[in-house]
């Protein structure tokens, strides 16, 4: 077969087996460059997943070194996976990921997209500018910060309670954070918040990429402005808008750890509890191991296979690969 | 009819503005909040009620925190990894970057999925855990940096920029001789200077902002950062919220005064403020890096 060093059409050329060595010659530098980079995924992303073992043993870490006590640990198969499936914990803690992703989705979704078009009619451009600053700006901060404020927007003399008694909505503080059928709630609107703003960026490329003479053509038709964003906004905005919501929905069992984890409490344990946090507890503070990594391998599984049907759905919708 | 329609259309226009005015507060309101409660006196912020304006306003918190130490170690720590960590980051990657921008590469298949891959699965917490502990890299500085050297998707963006660098260029220096180490560090590492800068931003503010490897790898003081500074204080503020006063006094052997709200907001002014001082800088490129991403997707 012919080698033709000079082919960009993104495909794999087929080398010749005895010119591998001379051509391997050839890219020393490149694999070079590599190196660094490759010893990073062998050592921070494969070799974790060969840890993924300890789900299917009982590890005790009191024996030696990892992988020495690792392979010398007994086998127990699916043991750990059928313990979580049954102990009860597994509903609570899937109730409580799938009600804060979807909470936090019903409000985190349509939020940008009304973001971007408002923005789009504003002419001002002061104003526009200002709010689209003021509305990134949260999504910058680390999740420690944001829950920090949370913390004291919600406190009992906080603005949120010194709001809710201003209308007499409530006349006693309402402990949000220690009331548990409170938490999917503030972590919803919490997301919605830190996210919104910036997620509207996308929308507002979408808009920015439709042809201005159609708005131009309804106006001379007499499309008030209301129609002209139900009628060519809205639908040009809907492969957008179809595909960002097939992303969402792969991230369903993703709950994220940090609001969780910073913003729960004892109190609220039976809310707040998700895959990834459950699995930390376990793990890092109570020490089952082998327990905690199988609870996170199911997690870790299961997202793998949404992100494949989300992917092969977004192929069909839209005719190319997020990959 | 026509008088009609301009009142809908200026119901219109007050709904917009008033819909992003809320926006605006809603956003811009809780980091004015933080600053109003922290640059109030201490003591008298127990009395609640500071929404719009300090009541007494003292750096006294501020001049609390700087004269702690743990909170001078914590900023070292959280700015040494920062740049430290961002410029491995951005030498690492863009080399990666650049040796699988060349299709003709012994493997690039192969090279491509393996690390694309790492973007979709992983060990999980737990193996991850006991793999950076038998690395010997449990209380070591090292540990800020190098599991998180790599971000794969990054990578796309800068491996996207150099193939849509022109191709002549890099052929004329091969016509001269250069190898490609010389043509990466002479030629096309200064033309990548935009998208370099870029994920360099993304980059710096995933350093300062994190917090879970400092919470969970480290346990000597002097290596705590300072966003796990703050979620210290952060829980030792929840507890006592639940705690009875003596509890709180038995409690309260720790080096950073846990009890005033003030100097909690304060820490949170000095963690917040590095992001609001860079962020007009930062939100062109992330706009731009946004933007990129999804082109490429």
């Amino acid at each position: 077969m012919q080698t033709n060093m000079n082919v960009h059409d993104g495909r794999e050329l087929t080398i010749p087996r005895r010119k591998l060595w001379t051509v391997f010659k050839e890219q020393k530098y490149l694999f070079l460059m590599m190196l660094p980079a490759l010893i990073w995924a062998l050592l921070f992303a494969y070799t974790p997943m060969v840890g993924l073992y300890m789900s299917f043993v009982n590890y005790q870490p009191n024996l030696g070194g990892f992988w020495t006590t690792l392979f010398h640990s007994e086998f127990v198969g699916f043991d750990w996976f059928e313990y979580f499936f049954t102990n009860g914990d597994f509903l609570i803690v899937l109730r409580n990921t799938l009600a804060s992703t979807l909470i936090t989705l019903c409000f985190s979704f349509p939020m940008p997209i009304l973001i971007a078009i408002a923005i789009n009619e504003i002419k001002s451009v002061r104003f526009k500018k200002t709010v689209q600053t003021a509305s990134y700006l949260p999504y910058f901060i680390s999740w420690v910060i944001a829950a920090n404020i949370i913390v004291t927007l919600l406190s009992s003399d906080g603005a949120i309670n010194a709001i809710l008694k201003f209308f007499h909505i409530t006349d006693e503080s309402i402990l949000f954070l220690q009331n548990g059928k409170y938490f999917w709630w503030i972590v919803a609107i919490g997301n919605t918040w830190k996210d919104m703003g910036y997620s509207s960026i996308m929308y507002l490329a979408a808009i920015s990429a439709i042809n201005p003479e159609l708005y131009e053509a309804a106006k001379v038709d007499g499309a008030n402005r209301f129609k002209q964003i139900r009628y060519i906004t809205l639908p040009h905005l809907k492969p957008t808008i179809v595909i960002l919501l097939i992303l969402a929905l792969g991230g369903i069992l993703n709950a994220g750890f940090d609001q969780h984890f910073l913003l729960g409490n004892e109190l609220t344990k039976d809310y707040s509890d998700v895959l990834s946090t459950y699995s930390f507890r376990y793990g890092i503070q109570n020490g089952m191991f082998s327990y905690a990594s199988a609870v996170g391998m199911f997690s870790s599984v299961v997202a793998f296979i949404i992100v494949c049907i989300v992917n092969f759905t977004a192929k069909k919708v839209n005719g190319q690969s997020l990959f | 009819m026509k008088s009609k329609k301009s009142i809908a259309e200026y119901m219109f226009d007050t709904a917009l503005y008033l819909f992003l005015t809320v926006i605006f507060i809603v956003t811009f309101y809780p980091f004015w909040n933080i600053l109003v409660i922290s640059l109030n006196d201490a003591t008298d912020t127990l009395r609640g009620g500071l929404y719009f304006w300090p009541r007494e306003i003292t750096f006294d918190s501020y001049l609390a925190i700087f004269r702690n130490p743990e909170i001078w170690s914590a900023i070292r720590v959280t700015l040494l990894r920062t740049i430290i960590g961002t410029s491995l980051s951005i030498f690492c990657i863009s080399m990666l970057a650049y040796s699988l921008s060349k299709r003709h590469l012994i493997g690039w298949r192969f090279f491509s999925f393996f690390f694309v891959f790492t973007m979709y699965f992983g060990g999980g917490l737990i193996p991850t855990y006991m793999v950076i502990k038998s690395l010997g890299l449990i209380d070591s500085f090292w540990v800020f940096i190098f599991p998180g050297l790599i971000g794969v998707f990054l990578m796309i963006l800068v491996r996207t920029f150099i193939e849509q660098l022109p191709g002549e260029i890099e052929e004329s220096a091969k016509i001269d001789g250069a190898n490609d180490l010389q043509i990466f560090f002479r030629i096309v590492m200064p033309l990548c200077v935009p998208v370099l800068a870029t994920i360099g931003l993304f980059l710096a503010i995933g350093h300062w902002n994190s917090w879970y490897d400092s919470y969970i790898y480290t346990y000597k003081p002097e290596l705590k950062t300072l966003q796990a500074v703050l979620v210290k204080i952060l829980n030792q503020f929840q507890t006592a919220s639940m705690m009875s006063d003596a509890q709180q006094l038995a409690k309260s052997n720790s080096r950073v005064p846990v009890s005033s709200e003030s100097i909690r907001m304060a820490v949170t002014m000095v963690a917040t403020l590095p992001i609001v001082l860079v962020y007009p800088f930062v939100q062109k490129y992330f706009v731009k890096g946004m933007m990129m991403g999804a082109i490429k997707s």
